[in-house]
């Protein structure tokens, strides 16, 4: 309601002891870009990557090339007894999948078991992804199925959250409508704070990490 | 939710007289407090962040109105709504019309502490809707009808074999005894709700003015397919969880989870910017945010304003011996330990929360930890001073203060009055230099002796020794 913005912002002023900020003010405070402090590390960032991305129950795969994905999905799958099926994002769909291979780009529905995507960035400082929403990445292949794999280039591992923000807001449409920050599989520590996996979203997530100086399908 | 805060201490006896729940809080203390220490202590930046979030967030208060505007701006630049609500039930209301707008049954939840306080779920409830929360401590006390108990652990109260009691009466047999067949049923279950939904609420750690984006930080997921696969996406948040860029989220992520669960990180950091776009195959339809005062602002300005630095954490409650003992229903409303102890006084009033500001031995160890250094104990006495100025503390001990007063302000009584008591408890204590009982202080003695002084006052021994 227009008046409740209004009063509240009046409230605001008023506590604050001043009026709305001169153009000067508010523009300079428009300008403010903070360098906050970030976490110093000397390890190379993709070995830091793996190491925190493992540590919380992730898994991780080096592949020598893109075209190599398809074995790598296809060895996964059968570790885990999956069906040759799979929700594989667009980007990915012209790699060269077995016959016998069934996928589709997504959404993904209550009964997905498995997906495949492509991630926009990993950020070494914690071995998290960053995965940005769009046609080509759609949400649902994120968390409905229990197994998310995911695409990742070496030369795509980024120090620092700050590195990600800025492949971020270089995006054409800027900032997508979600971003996600992957750390590992879902968990849960609510019934006595024991860890459990799979809580809501997948109960794996494993990362295809694509060798420097392959050429990017995506 | 009602306040039940005047019965403080009736709640607390209770509470420590259940062993039931003295094993649950005690798995808790482990868990929090020992992850948190292991990974500040490799943490050679931690203080320096501490220092810049206390800034950050310092800086965002005195320009609130204008960061305000800038998120308005920005989500509504991203096709989503902003609502701004004064109150509890503007908050209500705002929502209630969204889901009436929209024809909505089922109403999928994300954990969020801001619904919580302005009570939406009753309300929800009222009007007929099926409201499911998909956070799994939120789930198992939606089925044991209870309020959270921990603001990032809702159900820490509770041990396994009571959640197996809840679950077996909710979703029928075999009855579930491990946790991993716990959280497989709780998954099976809500899995269904989340397609289901047509609208899904979810709390905002962060609201970033910069791109109007708006942040949870979760673990299970369950936030993450409530608002992706609802057709429409309403936020909750209060007015002073704004940040101005996301350089100032980096700082905030590197706190957060390092705080709260003693984790690096959580699992899952998104970022909600608008609703579904051109040429996406999911997400929401509708992407609102509800702004809430509630009393915020009334907060701005005055001597409780390091209050609205919190970033809701729970490490101030992980950390104190007092909510280590009682737990969080003891309470009384949804914000429990330091934080809701000062929270409570100033959001449902003085008058009804007497004991939260008195029930704090002024330990300081959530001050220690605050990731954003609020100073809890300093203000929890705040609240005890306005308390007394108000006449709300008791006639007794009012009396007793106006009494111990008299006498300080005069320095020949006052020391007369300490030698004639350190003799009196001498000679009380006897041989043993104990004391098993005392006058108006039952409380103490009934558990422990209390130590008899020595006979003479500090005065003076320091005269004998200067003479």
């Amino acid at each position: 309601m227009p008046e409740s913005r209004s009063t509240i912002l009046q409230q605001i002023r008023a506590a604050l002891g001043r009026g709305p900020l001169s153009d000067a003010a508010a523009a300079a405070l428009d300008a403010r870009r903070p360098t906050h402090t970030r976490i110093a590390f000397d390890e190379d960032p993709v070995g830091r990557f793996v190491t925190r991305f493992e540590s919380r129950s992730g898994t991780v795969a080096r592949v020598s090339s893109f075209d190599a994905i398809p074995a790598a999905v296809d060895a996964y799958r059968e570790a885990h007894g999956l069906p040759p099926h799979a929700a594989v994002a667009r980007p990915l769909a012209g790699l060269p999948w077995p016959a016998g291979f069934t996928h589709h780009p997504g959404p993904s529905g209550v009964d997905e078991q498995m997906s495949v995507t492509p991630c926009l960035a990993g950020i070494a400082e914690i071995g998290s992804l960053i995965l940005a929403s769009g046609p080509d990445s759609p949400t649902t292949l994120n968390f409905v199925p229990d197994h998310h794999l995911i695409v990742l280039p070496a030369g795509r591992i980024v120090r620092h959250f700050e590195d990600a923000w800025a492949l971020l807001r270089a995006l054409p449409g800027g900032l997508p409508r979600a971003t996600n920050i992957i750390s590992g599989p879902s968990r849960t520590g609510d019934v006595e704070l024991t860890i459990q996996l799979g809580a809501h979203g997948p109960r794996s997530v494993h990362v295809l990490l694509v060798a420097d100086g392959s050429a990017a399908a995506a | 939710m009602d306040v039940s805060s005047p019965r403080f201490k009736e709640k607390a006896v209770i509470a420590l007289a259940n062993p039931t729940l003295r094993q649950a809080l005690g798995q808790s203390r482990k868990g929090f407090v020992n992850k948190r220490a292991e990974l500040v202590a490799a943490l050679p930046e931690f203080e320096a962040l501490r220092d810049q979030a206390r800034d950050v967030k310092n800086h965002v208060l005195e320009n609130l109105d204008h960061y305000l505007e800038r998120f308005d701006s920005a989500v509504t630049a991203a096709g989503g709504h902003v609502h701004w609500a004064r109150d509890a039930e503007e908050a209500r209301n705002i929502i209630l019309g969204i889901c009436e707008r929209v024809q909505a049954r089922t109403i999928t939840k994300g954990k969020s502490m801001v619904s919580e306080e302005v009570n939406l779920n009753a309300a929800l409830e009222e009007r007929g809707y099926t409201v499911v929360e998909t956070d799994l401590g939120e789930y198992i006390i939606q089925l044991a009808k209870e309020p959270p108990s921990h603001i990032i652990a809702p159900a820490i109260h509770k041990t396994k074999e009571q959640v197996s009691d809840l679950f077996e009466a909710a979703h029928g047999g075999p009855r579930k005894t491990t946790v991993a067949d716990l959280v497989t049923e709780a998954r099976l279950v809500l899995r269904d709700k989340y397609f289901k939904a047509d609208v899904g609420i979810t709390g905002g750690n962060y609201l970033v003015a910069e791109t109007g984006s708006s942040i949870i930080v979760t673990n299970e997921g369950n936030g993450d397919l409530t608002q992706t696969l609802a057709k429409v996406h309403i936020v909750t948040s209060g007015i002073e969880r704004i940040v101005p860029t996301l350089e100032d989220v980096s700082l905030f992520l590197r706190i957060l989870a390092r705080s709260a669960t003693g984790q690096e990180t959580e699992t899952y950091t998104t970022l909600s910017t608008g609703p579904r776009r051109p040429g996406d195959v999911d997400g929401p339809e509708e992407f609102h945010v509800v702004l809430v005062d509630n009393g915020r602002s009334k907060m701005l300005g005055g001597k409780f304003q390091d209050m609205l630095r919190c970033i809701r954490c729970g490490a101030c409650m992980n950390h104190c011996p007092v909510y280590g003992a009682v737990g969080g229903h003891a309470y009384g409303w949804v914000y429990p330990g330091p934080m809701g102890s000062v929270l409570t006084p100033l959001f449902v009033g003085l008058d009804a929360t007497y004991d939260l500001p008195n029930a704090c031995t002024l330990n300081g160890r959530c001050q220690s930890v605050c990731p954003v250094r609020i100073p809890l104990p300093e203000l929890l006495r705040e609240l005890r001073h306005q308390q007394h100025q108000r006449g709300i503390s008791p006639p007794v001990q009012r009396r007793a203060l106006g009494v111990w007063r008299f006498v300080a302000e005069r320095p020949g009584l006052y020391q007369f009055a300490n030698r004639l008591a350190a003799r009196a408890l001498k000679s009380l204590g006897g041989r043993e230099g104990r004391l098993r009982h005392l006058p108006f202080a039952g409380g103490w003695t009934a558990l422990r002796d209390l130590p008899a002084p020595e006979g003479k006052t500090f005065l003076e021994l320091w005269q004998a020794r200067k003479t």
